[in-house]
């Protein structure tokens, strides 16, 4: 880092699609100007249009969901005073929100801009789960298309989990898995803009114990390993020094980016080894180098649980487990709100929804709501022997991923 | 003849009417599947969708096209491995929309009989009149050289008397479709004696890959289903009847009493009166005059119906499934007014309500709406609990669900006892699943006994 970085002011709506209880499939629902007005103004608002440099959205693929491209058009609609300034869209798949806050960091530390808007967006409940699949399965290699499962990306981790079932044993990780999906809706209960809010089912875990069936699915998970079908958006508000200045934002009322790091593997390789989510593992070890920290001083992490085998790898790509014990380490509790480092404390793409380009930001808006005692309901005590916060936001099967490191600002 | 190629070419006749059109939406998805397999992939499917109207063919196949992406998307797992082999279909939506072509493609309008003259297999969902399909059987029968095997759709006419009429030798079967075919789980299975084994095996069968629950009822006019429904009916008619006489009700308010005892006191899915409505007042009358000459200890008939259907209040649905008015008028599915005899025009629901609600009484403690009760896993726990309150309500609400409710145990008891069903079981079953009950009419929750 070149220069301090700080994160301010985040928003996000609610997560709406299955679930929540104004969700209604057959009735008409709010477009993607809904959700980038709400969340885009709620920033604006809290930091001044005026202030703002330029805006980053992130957003998968409005193109096939909502017909529209051209992104970046929607900043001026947020605010007319973001009129004739920058603004930017990017594409990683459901890693597209770790790209806009990797990308703000750049345009930050490049000395172009203080202040940037970041905004990440999704509206998929335009279509139904079958034909979602077809949208969704471009974050994967299309030439894997054909044979691929009806559900793709679910068909793909199904391998995986399949894989570490033979490695580790079927049961014991299943174990894993249902807790985990417990831990999700727990703490999505705690979030009002959770999609799994309105959840109150008294056995978590048996439900998640359901046998996979796949005949109508997939082989090795059932649909309460998979995060939801979601719209939503989340915005933060990222700047420098002059920035805070400019805007006049204390300090407290920030967290400040430590490191980050990104990877990125081949879109036409499968994985070498599908037990791993090996560039997840890349992008957070090389964070934590550059922020010269620790799995152990982690105090919360907010990882990609687009289905609960990712979870359990991504917290043996961390290493806060060896390979193989990801399962123990969540069964045991470890990954609970008031285990040894809370993970997705609002719930996490499974419990908190998934609005595919909205994830990566909402990561970064629990970490800032967490961190600065803003979380509400759904707070943890952050001990001060474990002040670091963490991100993982992952695009496709573990293709596109971006991890960030924050901490309170000194 | 395998099953694949008796499947080969098939009719169906009132292929536009409301049963027939999910008879033919259902073969059509068969036959379609089918021909998906790699062992049929050079062999022709054709089934005929035979009617009398062309503007009710041409909605058919509408009909088709739009349930049949339902079925497709539920299935998308399974036909993307019938796909597997053809390159230029990559994305579901793609697959599904081949596959609803393909489908349409399967069904041949047309309002010619003789289309049928091809068929191995002729289903029957005309008017329930057995003249008619006496005379439509022995014409295809007569002019067909496949000896064509038949399975009928009618609720009430005795398969026997059927087959004898045509002169079938057997080849034919009683397979009755609950409405709507595409949804309703329940088929009847009704195999006259001189009823061919091999057409029962392949009944059973095609009702498997249908992913249907088939109860076996024997061959009396009625059946199961309609021999407790019409019953059940005729009981509320003479229920209402008496509340007029002996308790001074209009017209209205008895009609609207009973079909509040029966959906909400009873905890059934809709009320008896509504029920008439939803099946047609016509139909209903129709069948209990096919259903009456084979009854000799009973007589199965309402002057009431006699005259609504002269005065053409009729209910039944219109061709978008919404419901017509009968004895009471509907906006949007919720009862409005209340058909009054006397003046022949509807009457308010709300001031009925008002004053008929307050002397039936509150409903007993533990009541849970049919909607949720149907959903509840420890649905038999709460009836239990509910019914065992009811028993001890003493309001005029109460007295008459427990006449009612043993009245319609004792119509399924004898529908075993006259040999129509062969069990108990088989009694609660067609109600469960045909008429979405959430309990069968035959049951212990109550001390019987005791209801006088």
């Amino acid at each position: 880092m070149n220069k301090k970085i700080y994160l301010t002011a985040g928003y996000n709506t609610i997560s709406l699609g299955s679930g929540r209880k104004e969700f209604n499939p057959k009735k008409e629902r709010p477009g993607i100007e809904h959700y980038i007005k709400e969340a885009g103004k709620a920033v604006v608002d809290k930091i001044g249009a005026e202030n703002i440099d330029e805006t980053v959205f992130s957003n998968f693929i409005a193109a096939r969901y909502n017909n529209q491209a051209n992104i970046p058009g929607y900043a001026p609609f947020i605010d007319e005073k973001l009129r004739f300034k920058p603004s930017t869209r990017v594409e990683g798949a459901c890693g597209s929100g770790g790209l806009a806050l990797a990308t703000t960091f750049k345009f930050l530390m490049s000395g172009m801009s203080d202040v940037i808007l970041t905004l990440g967006f999704e509206v998929q409940n335009t279509m139904k789960a079958v034909y979602g699949a077809d949208v969704l399965a471009a974050a994967g290699w299309y030439h894997d298309r054909k044979n691929g499962h009806a559900h793709f990306f679910p068909g793909q981790f199904s391998d995986r989990a399949g894989a570490y079932f033979e490695k580790y044993g079927r049961e014991y990780a299943r174990k894993g898995f249902a807790r985990w999906y417990r831990n999700a809706i727990e703490n999505a209960r705690l979030c009002p803009t959770a999609q799994e809010y309105h959840n109150t089912n008294p056995d978590l875990e048996k439900t998640a114990l359901t046998e996979p069936n796949p005949k109508v699915f997939v082989e090795n998970l059932n649909v309460f390993d998979c995060s939801k079908v979601s719209d939503g958006a989340s915005a933060i508000a990222i700047m420098t020094e002059e920035g805070l200045k400019r805007c006049g934002i204390d300090k407290k009322e920030t967290v400040e980016v430590v490191a980050f790091a990104q990877a990125e593997d081949d879109l036409t390789k499968k994985p070498e080894d599908p037990t791993r989510l090996i560039t997840t593992e890349k992008a957070v070890k090389l964070a934590m180098e550059r922020a010269g920290i620790t799995p152990e001083q982690l105090g919360t992490v907010e990882a990609h649980d687009c289905f609960t085998i990712a979870g359990i790898m991504a917290v043996e790509a961390i290493g806060l487990a060896d390979y193989g014990k990801g399962a123990e380490y969540v069964y045991a509790g470890k990954t609970a709100r008031d285990g040894e480092v809370p993970f997705n404390t609002t719930g996490g793409l499974i419990g908190w929804g998934h609005p595919v380009g909205a994830t990566g930001v909402h990561q970064a808006v629990t970490i800032w709501e967490q961190l600065t005692g803003n979380a509400g309901d759904a707070q943890i005590e952050i001990k001060p022997e474990r002040p670091y916060g963490m991100t993982i936001n992952m695009g496709g099967d573990d293709k596109t991923v971006t991890c960030v490191i924050y901490k309170r600002p000194e | 003849m395998t099953y694949d190629e008796r499947l080969s070419n098939v009719s169906v006749l009132g292929a536009a009417g409301k049963m027939g059109s999910g008879i033919l939406l259902l073969t059509a998805i068969e036959m379609t599947d089918l021909s998906l397999l790699p062992e049929n992939k050079d062999k022709v499917f054709v089934l005929n969708a035979i009617d009398i109207s062309d503007a009710a063919l041409k909605g058919l196949i509408e009909y088709v096209r739009v349930q049949t992406r339902k079925f497709a998307e539920k299935k998308i797992v399974w036909l993307r491995e019938m796909y597997k082999d053809n390159p230029k279909l990559v994305h579901n939506a793609e697959i599904i929309d081949d596959y609803i072509n393909k489908v349409v493609q399967t069904v041949r309008p047309s309002k010619r009989m003789e289309a049928a003259y091809d068929s191995y297999l002729i289903f029957e969902a005309v008017n329930e009149n057995p003249e008619l399909k006496v005379k439509l059987f022995t014409q295809i029968d007569e002019n067909n050289p496949n000896e064509p095997w038949f399975f009928t759709n009618t609720s009430s006419v005795p398969i026997h008397y059927l087959n004898e009429k045509a002169n079938l030798g057997g080849r034919i079967i009683g397979f009755h479709f609950y409405n709507p075919p595409a949804v309703q789980k329940l088929v009847e299975l009704i195999a006259a004696d001189a009823t061919l084994p091999e057409v029962v095996d392949f009944a059973r069968e095609y009702a498997k890959k249908l992913k249907k629950f088939v109860v076996d009822s024997n061959d009396f006019a009625g059946f199961i289903g309609n021999g407790h429904f019409m019953r059940d009916a005729l009981y509320g008619i003479q229920t209402a009847e008496r509340l007029m006489k002996e308790e001074n009700y209009s017209f209205p308010e008895a009609i609207y009493a009973v079909n509040k005892v029966t959906q909400d006191f009873m905890i059934r899915p809709m009320g008896i009166f509504q029920l008439l409505d939803y099946v047609g007042i016509d139909v209903c009358k129709y069948i209990m005059s096919v259903m009456n000459p084979y009854l000799s200890d009973e007589d199965l008939h309402s002057d009431l119906l006699d005259s609504l259907f002269e005065k053409k209040i009729l209910g039944g649905q219109n061709s978008d499934g919404s419901q017509k008015d009968g004895l009471f008028k509907y906006e949007k599915g919720k009862i409005t007014a209340v058909y009054d005899y006397e003046t022949d025009k509807y009457e308010d629901v709300e001031p009925i309500a008002a004053k008929i609600d307050a002397k039936l009484g509150e409903l007993p403690e533990g009541h849970i709406p049919w909607k949720k009760i149907i959903r509840d896993k420890n649905r038999n726990e709460k009836l239990a609990r509910y019914f065992s309150n009811l028993e001890k309500t003493d309001t005029a609400g109460a007295r008459l669900a427990k006449r009612y409710l043993k009245n319609s145990r004792a119509i399924g008891l004898k529908l075993v006892s006259d040999g129509v069903a062969n069990s108990e079981e088989d009694v609660n079953n067609v109600m469960l699943t045909g008429f979405f009950h959430a309990y069968g009419p035959i049951n212990d929750f109550l001390n019987w006994e005791e209801i006088k």
